[in-house]
């Protein structure tokens, strides 16, 4: 039996997301959606989901200021 | 040179070839001497005049300035031999042992080579370091072969071979710092410096080695540049007698050495001697270059000192980066030590008035200030506000000095001179205290003019400096130009920091006797008479209230006339006096107070277990008026002054100020009226405590026996996670931290501050009974643990978090048993400060307050490190106004500043908003 690391209490919500929802979320914010934060294609998460290089990730998680917050990452190589 | 101002558009890091050297110097030293008997540098010595001039008076003959304006020329030396460079001993060391030793190739085959050629044009291209490459270049290249077989005709593994030529490569090592050994034949650094030139431009660029820059061959010196005089300036002494640098006589010691080294090899000397003048010609070489390198004795001046070379120059806390470059000494700046003025504003700073008169203030004289500048001049250097220099119109600089130089400037001056008049009262300044951790370490004080030695600043600034007055000092700048003055009038005046961009609380407040000097004139029943009340108004700079129809009209804030009607627009927070009425301290305090503000909280004191008379524990302030409650540490106390928050945030830094520097003032008055003292007799208790306390102590004492019975006789039961003997400490410490805790509160319930019902003995309110309770609860200074622990029983004492374990095998000390557990074996101290520790008590104590010291010392150096790496990760992160956080190449790092994007110098305490607060200024404004 192999656990599952998505469900551990400490790994926040990780969401591949399309491509629409990446033309909607990145259009009208002063960056480049391509200088988001980087995850690397081995980290566990990333295999969970089976996200490939390319893909953005939408994270959502608790945060001690905001409540629930919202962060993305762009998995590469 | 003068006026040449040269911008630097790349720089470019590579080696010197001997061509480089020979072509920047000036002439070639050959004379290992400096100066004639006349007095005359020798031509061709180390002090010839074509390597520049430091003597104003001088010229120097390769520029022809003079001797400040000429910042001195190169010259070389060319050595006899070759000499290694000390610095590269390691990289001559690698590339040689990465080199075929027959055909100078690479230990690589082709393939190899074009793969490593590839990867470093690549991480070159992409400006990436090429350490990991190179690291992997010389792991790769290295086959050595252990020892050379006996038998020449033996066969090698080709894996020792070059891939080129097929020859074995021997290992080659290196003695530090710079002898370079195959096998038992040492190399000379000829034939170093041959093998380095066999190496061809390909094969040395996978090596590291750039042929646009530089050539392994240059590692090994063949001419040595020799720096210009004004980097090694002699001093001349009083008595007339040249003192050289220390460089200079390295460098006497080198062309010494070469001269013999030349003559003897001209004369065709025996090997033997040749070799040994050329070992010694690279040892001088070597500690000129660095003379604390290892395994190479350091070279000493005549009187046993080590002479200070090159690399001492530059290296550590005192070399040319640290102290000169990255830290400089600067003018017009001041420092003494600190002592305290409740008597200055918190935007002041006392300056002795020796400092005023040292330091200046540049005035450019205008048809309006001219008057006032010649007032300066007349004055003198020597009285106080008076001026040192002035600056004419053609940039002539003449010091005031005395009455003829006075009167000569006084018939000169005209408007465009500059006067650097003294300090005077009124002048914007830079205060700081180190270490300057946050913003709030330096701030920008008006300077007043004091007499004695010391700053004076006003004790609400203490917070932000971190300041205290048992010797500590303060430094002052002084700023030289108007756009400084406006910029830190408007960003870094003490007022303007009041509230901290940590938590968005105040950090400057009230501390100490400013505390329970509030405290003691606001209590419920604190009355004064007429006179005494106007007294204190006017002590405190206060406005003076109305007096009109019979009655004082107090606060307000108009320019009424005594003729005038009251107005009626705010007419709430007036208050009306009788003649000959009582004022009570409350309604003194009412009047620092915004006329419109509105508040209510709970005070410092709530957190007493009885607070007499009740109300004083809930403050209101209803238009302005101090209707119940105390001041203490929650009204306006550094870090946590609720009214201070209010005012600060709603009425602005000016009125803030205002509000301290009066409250300071009447805190004062406050503290006066019935002065505040401490004795032991503060911590007396009757007999009956102590004695309930003891009985107490003993009853815990029985427990943890008891605990310590079970556990060895086998009952006790180990908690989930933890082993017998954890289990054991555990319960103990909770055992022992609860009798500490109930020695402590039937202790409290005697320290009182005074009344604490309406039965008790005393009839005068205003007699306090207990000054240390009195500082404890208000928040002015100590806790009810120091005062617990002075009056019923100081505690366990820890080392490492836990009971103390350490001493003698298997317990702490030989007055007890081997191995046993009991409370006072591991350190409980039952004693108090005020009956006395015995001595084993005393021991553990001492045990615990050394571990505090040192915890301290070792912290402080801990978290400056962290913050200054801290510091240097995130100072190029910017936020743009959308909240967007990103780093100079524009990645982002957060999409929203925090998460909430909120600025905690805005918030409050920490939190974007307080809503209780809201709803109740929303329940008042409804009223």
């Amino acid at each position: 039996m192999k656990i599952d690391i998505q469900d551990h209490m400490l790994v926040p919500k990780h969401e591949i997301m399309t491509e629409e929802e990446i033309s909607d979320e990145f259009s009208d914010v002063d960056y480049d959606f391509k200088d988001l934060p980087k995850i690397k294609s081995n980290d566990p998460v990333v295999k969970a989901i089976g996200a490939e290089p390319g893909n953005v990730l939408r994270i959502t998680r608790e945060s001690q200021t905001a409540g629930v917050f919202v962060t993305y990452r762009i998995v590469e190589d | 040179m003068k006026g040449f101002i040269k911008k630097i558009e790349q720089i470019n890091f590579g080696l010197m070839s001997p061509e480089d050297i020979r072509a920047m110097s000036v002439v070639t030293v050959e004379t290992p001497d400096t100066y004639e008997d006349d007095g005359f540098p020798i031509d061709k010595g180390l002090m010839d005049p074509r390597l520049g001039v430091i003597d104003p008076s001088l010229v120097c003959r390769t520029c022809g300035f003079r001797g400040g304006d000429c910042q001195g020329h190169f010259g070389s030396i060319e050595l006899a031999r070759p000499v290694i460079h000390i610095g590269f001993g390691d990289v001559i060391h690698k590339i040689l042992r990465s080199t075929c030793n027959e055909c100078g190739r690479i230990l690589l085959n082709d393939e190899q080579i074009e793969y490593f050629t590839e990867k470093i044009n690549e991480a070159m291209d992409s400006r990436e370091s090429l350490n990991a490459i190179l690291k992997e270049v010389y792991r790769v290249a290295k086959r050595e072969l252990k020892q050379m077989p006996e038998d020449p005709d033996e066969e090698i593994d080709m894996k020792y071979c070059c891939p080129h030529c097929g020859a074995p490569q021997e290992a080659i090592l290196l003695d530090k710092p710079v002898t370079i050994r195959q096998g038992d034949y040492k190399l000379t650094a000829s034939e170093v410096r041959e093998r380095l030139e066999k190496i061809t431009d390909e094969d040395s660029f996978v090596l590291g080695v750039n042929p646009e820059v530089a050539r392994p061959e240059w590692l090994v010196l063949t001419v040595l540049p020799v720096p210009p005089v004004t980097v090694r300036p002699s001093i001349t002494l009083d008595t007339g007698e040249r003192s050289e640098d220390d460089l200079t006589h390295k460098l006497v010691d080198i062309l010494r050495i070469n001269q013999r080294l030349l003559e003897n090899m001209e004369a065709g000397a025996p090997q033997l001697i040749v070799e040994d003048l050329w070992e010694l010609l690279q040892y001088h070489v070597t500690t000129y270059f660095d003379n604390e390198a290892s395994g190479v004795p350091p070279a000493r001046h005549r009187s046993g000192r080590p002479l200070k070379t090159l690399t001492q120059r530059l290296k550590g806390k005192e070399g040319r980066f640290r102290s000169n470059l990255s830290g400089k000494r600067v003018n017009f700046s001041a420092r003494t030590v600190i002592s305290p003025d409740p008597n200055i504003s918190i935007n002041e700073v006392g300056v002795p008035e020796m400092i005023a008169k040292e330091v200046t203030v540049p005035v450019y004289v205008n048809e309006w200030n001219i008057e006032e500048m010649k007032q300066c001049i007349k004055n003198g250097p020597d009285v106080h506000p008076g001026a040192n220099y002035v600056i004419r119109n053609d940039g002539r600089k003449i010091r005031v000095r005395n009455e003829e130089t006075i009167e000569l400037i006084l018939e000169q001056l005209e408007p465009g001179f500059i006067v650097e008049r003294h300090l005077k009262d009124g002048d914007m300044v830079l205060f700081n205290r180190q270490p300057s951790l946050h913003r709030m370490s330096m701030m920008a004080h008006e300077v007043r003019v004091l007499p004695y030695k010391t700053f004076r600043l006003n004790l609400c600034v203490c917070p932000p400096y971190n300041a205290d007055f048992d010797g500590d000092e303060m430094n002052m700048h002084v700023f030289q130009t108007d756009e400084s003055r406006a910029e830190a009038k408007s960003l870094m005046r003490v007022q303007e920091h009041i509230l901290s961009p940590r938590f968005g609380g105040p950090i400057i407040g009230a501390i100490h006797d400013h505390i329970s000097g509030a405290y003691l004139l606001t209590r419920d029943g604190v009355e004064f008479t007429e006179e005494q009340a106007l007294q204190i108004i006017r002590k405190s700079h206060l406005e003076l209230p109305i007096f009109k129809g019979g009655q004082w009209v107090l606060k307000t804030n108009h320019d009424l006339k005594p003729d005038m009607e009251v107005p009626h627009d705010i007419e709430e927070s007036y208050i009306y006096k009788e003649k000959g009425e009582k004022w009570t301290g409350k309604e003194l305090f009412s009047l620092l107070l915004p006329n419109d503000l509105n508040l209510s909280y709970k005070a410092e004191i709530s957190k007493c277990p009885v607070v007499y008379p009740i109300e004083d524990e809930t403050v209101v302030i209803k238009n302005g008026i101090l209707v119940q409650g105390v001041i203490d540490e929650s009204a306006y106390g550094s870090f946590s002054g609720k009214i201070l928050d209010k005012i600060v945030k709603e009425y602005g830094p000016g009125r803030a100020k205002e509000f301290l520097d009066r409250s300071t003032d009447l805190a004062i008055c406050g503290i006066m009226k019935t002065g505040i003292t401490t004795s032991l007799n503060d911590e007396e208790i009757p007999e009956e405590a102590q004695d309930r306390i003891n009985e107490h102590l003993e009853k815990k004492m029985a427990e943890v026996d008891k605990l310590v019975e079970s556990y060895e006789e086998g009952y006790l039961q180990a908690l989930p996670g933890r082993s017998l003997e954890e289990t054991l400490e555990m319960k103990i410490m909770q055992v022992l931290g609860e009798a500490r805790d109930m020695s402590g509160s039937i202790a409290e319930n005697y320290l009182t501050m005074g009344k604490q019902s309406d039965d008790d003995p005393y009839d005068h309110v205003m007699a306090v009974e207990n000054h240390s309770v009195v500082m404890a609860r208000t928040g002015a200074r100590a806790s009810m643990l120091n005062l617990t622990q002075i009056t019923a029983c100081v505690g366990q004492q820890a080392v490492r978090g836990g009971r103390i374990e350490r001493g003698y095998l298997n317990r702490t000390l030989p007055h007890f048993k081997k191995g046993e557990l009991g409370a006072k074996a591991k350190g409980f101290v039952h004693s108090s400060y005020k009956s006395g520790l015995d001595p084993i008590e005393f021991f553990f104590h001492a045990m615990g307050g050394r571990e505090g010291l040192v915890d301290t010392a070792i912290r402080t150096a801990q978290s400056g490190y962290m913050q200054r790496r801290l510091v240097n990760a995130l100072q190029d992160l910017q936020v743009k106004p959308s909240g967007l956080v990103t780093d100079n190449q524009g990645n982002v790092i957060q999409t929203m500043f925090g998460e909430d994007g909120v600025d905690p110098a805005k918030s409050d305490f920490g939190k974007p908003a307080d809503l209780n607060k809201l709803i109740d200024e929303i329940r008042m404004e409804g009223k």
